[in-house]
């Protein structure tokens, strides 16, 4: 029986198997940031050992940073003691890093992409679960701990048990206005959070290949919000074509092409599970709860928790509703939004920013909320700049920012207000998740331009 | 590592589904750089609800965390476990467990047992009904035992022996340092390297 992607990616990189135990993998790429790391060099030291190869090791710095006045000195002394041991470390053990100010500091997962380090067939591991977004080249890629942090550091090794394989078919095509975004909320409302734990994701199908790279990442990145660790797509000419030209991309191309096209899924290999989604139905997503499961196309109402038979599902629709401060019946449409984000590992590349500008260009946003553009990387920054996407934002009444996670994660100064709503491009809607008692409604970057416009969640379509 | 092979004390019954990391730590707590004295974080949103039932004086004792399903969802922060240590839990039994959790919480040495939804249900109702109730969680045996119910749990194997040996896995797989030199070896050159910066 032939193999799975996923399958093929696994055993190219065992370095030992045992009856019992489990499969020790080697890990070719590991990244790092400030938040998941300090703790793993502490223990290095602790047991004097050292970062075994420092050469398959980057960081930089993105969760814990302002995207404001980042010239200065980090105001919040606790945030710079986090960053400031980042750097000692890094410097300590011969990490390379990308600082505040440098050209490829940005979030991680941009960052790997953009300077060529994510390739076909590799496995990428960060202290961070959207490590899946790598995935989207082909790489078998996928969050941990930092307890795995410091194995990794130490061994460029994790014992890892080997997981069970599912495939989502995606086939037709979509309609303009609907995004890859709207794609994986889809996926994930189907399934629901839990659907994807034990499996790695083999997204599939012609909507997935007719994807752009970038579009590709925004998939695989929210693998992890269905609870999959990773989530990945066979490589093609798209991917090759995105990584040609780009600095770490291989000096022989040609070969490493001729390598990458060998990763894909037999014809006869099996999943343990399939599912199938039709991209032609699929309207523009949003989340309406406090999950990323809980998400409805934006034509719809607030769902109304009575009509949900599975206890724990309605329950958790309720405590939901109350969070989020929203009536049952209500149209998606007529929520009021006071803060659009558009950033994050999810939807901040230069892809994203083009397209929300496309929306945003020569008009105002709505007077009754504020826009955040943080792009993805200074990298992306700078080219977004070269092309007028900034002066778009800032004519339009957004503010336009520096690179990082920014309003993505509760950790930094971007932070919504307790009671504050917003229409957020990042991956996850969690109680507080924005900044205690913050309101989110996950959407894509074609949703929050028009909702940036209207003042409620809205599409392009009802411009 | 210390080693884990039977604990007995008292639970607490968290009903709710879809607990993710966000909610057992937020963010704002991450900015640490030490392993300790994250208990402050645990549930923090939630800590100010007298109602809340860590807030319960019956409750506090309590070092087994009863929670619903789906435990432990979203960001990959060890943070999560090390503030459910730091606060005191040994063990937390669920339905089920997020991955990359799940997988923290056992390399930690806090125990995460997996039982069946009604089960659960029964437990909380147990715990609820006399929250002084004596709960075991036996790595030894694999079962969760309370009253006269006696409940087998799954763990693979290897997993067990490493926490009831109390090993760390950085020191068991650097006795297969012969190895990872061999793989290295016949590695492709293919692959990309961080250093020298390119570009």
């Amino acid at each position: 029986m032939g193999k799975t992607l996923a399958e093929k990616i696994w055993a190219e990189h065992i370095v030992r198997a045992a009856d019992g135990e489990p499969d020790l993998l080697y890990i070719d790429l590991h990244l790092i940031h400030e938040v998941t790391s300090p703790q793993a060099f502490d223990g290095l030291r602790l047991a004097g050992r050292t970062v075994r190869r420092p050469e398959l090791t980057i960081a930089t710095e993105d969760h814990n940073v302002p995207t404001l006045n980042i010239d200065k000195p980090i105001a919040d002394p606790v945030s710079k003691l986090q960053v400031d041991t980042l750097r000692a470390n890094c410097a300590e053990f011969g990490v390379r890093i990308h600082s505040l100010g440098d050209k490829d500091q940005g979030v991680v997962h941009v960052v790997g992409p953009q300077l060529g380090l994510t390739q076909p067939g590799m496995t990428i591991v960060c202290g961070d679960s959207h490590t899946s977004t790598h995935g989207a080249f082909g790489a078998l890629a996928f969050g941990i701990g930092t307890s795995e942090v410091e194995h990794v550091l130490a061994t460029q090794t994790l014992p890892l048990a080997r997981p069970k394989t599912m495939a989502i078919n995606v086939e037709g095509s979509l309609k303009t206005g609907v995004t890859s975004k709207d794609i994986i909320l889809a996926i994930i409302a189907k399934i629901g959070t839990g659907g994807g734990q034990g499996y790695v994701i083999e997204y599939r199908g012609s909507a997935i290949r007719a994807l752009s790279m970038e579009s590709r990442m925004t998939v695989c990145n929210m693998s992890i919000e269905a609870g999959a660790r990773a989530g990945l797509i066979a490589p093609d000419q798209t991917t090759f074509d995105y990584i040609k030209g780009k600095p770490h991309a291989p000096e022989d191309f040609d070969a490493a092409v001729k390598y990458w096209s060998t990763l894909y899924t037999d014809s006869d290999a099996q999943f343990d599970v399939e599912v199938n989604l039709n991209a032609d139905d699929l309207e523009p997503f949003v989340t309406w709860g406090t999950n990323p499961g809980q998400g409805a196309s934006l034509s719809s109402n607030v769902p109304n928790p009575a009509d949900i038979t599975d206890p724990e599902a309605r329950g958790a629709a309720e405590r939901a509703l109350v969070y989020m401060g929203l009536e049952a019946g209500t149209p998606l449409k007529k929520i009021a939004i006071d803060t659009v984000f558009l950033g994050s590992c999810t939807n901040g590349r230069i892809e994203d920013l083009r397209a929300a500008a496309e929306v945003v260009k020569g008009k105002k946003i709505a007077s009754t909320l504020r826009m955040l553009v943080v792009p993805g990387s200074a990298r992306v920054r700078l080219e977004a700049e070269a092309e007028g996407l900034d002066k778009v934002f800032i004519d339009a009444g957004a503010e336009w920012r520096n690179a990082g996670c920014s309003m993505c994660l509760g950790m930094n100064p971007d932070q919504l207000a307790v009671g504050e709503r917003s229409a957020s491009t990042s991956n996850r809607n969690f109680e507080g998740r924005q900044g205690k008692g913050g309101r989110t409604h996950l959407v894509s970057p074609l949703v929050a331009a028009a909702t940036a416009l209207r003042g409620t969640l809205s599409s392009p379509a009802d411009l | 590592m210390e080693k884990f092979i039977k604990h007995t004390g008292t639970a607490v019954p968290l009903r709710r589904s879809n607990v993710d990391t966000d909610q057992i730590i937020p963010a704002v707590y991450l900015k640490r750089v030490t392993r300790s004295g994250f208990e402050d974080g645990l549930f923090s949103a939630w800590r100010n609800d007298p109602q809340f039932v860590l807030n319960k004086a019956e409750y506090k004792a309590g070092t087994i965390l009863v929670a619903g399903v789906d435990f432990g969802t979203g960001s990959s922060r060890e943070h999560a476990v090390w503030a459910l240590q730091n606060y005191g839990f040994k063990a937390v039994i669920s339905s089920r467990f997020a991955d990359i959790f799940r997988g923290n919480s056992l390399k930690g040495g806090l125990l995460t047992v997996i039982i069946e939804q009604s089960d659960v249900e029964a437990l909380w109702a147990a715990i609820e009904a006399n929250p002084a109730t004596s709960v075991s969680v036996d790595l030894e045996t694999r079962t969760v035992s309370y009253n006269n119910v006696v409940l087998p749990f799954a763990i693979d194997d290897y997993t067990r022996w490493r926490l009831m040996e109390g090993l760390d896995d950085i020191g068991l797989t650097f006795k297969n340092a012969d190895s990872i030199d061999s793989f290295e070896k016949s590695r492709t050159t293919l692959k990309p390297a961080t250093l020298p910066i390119r570009g």
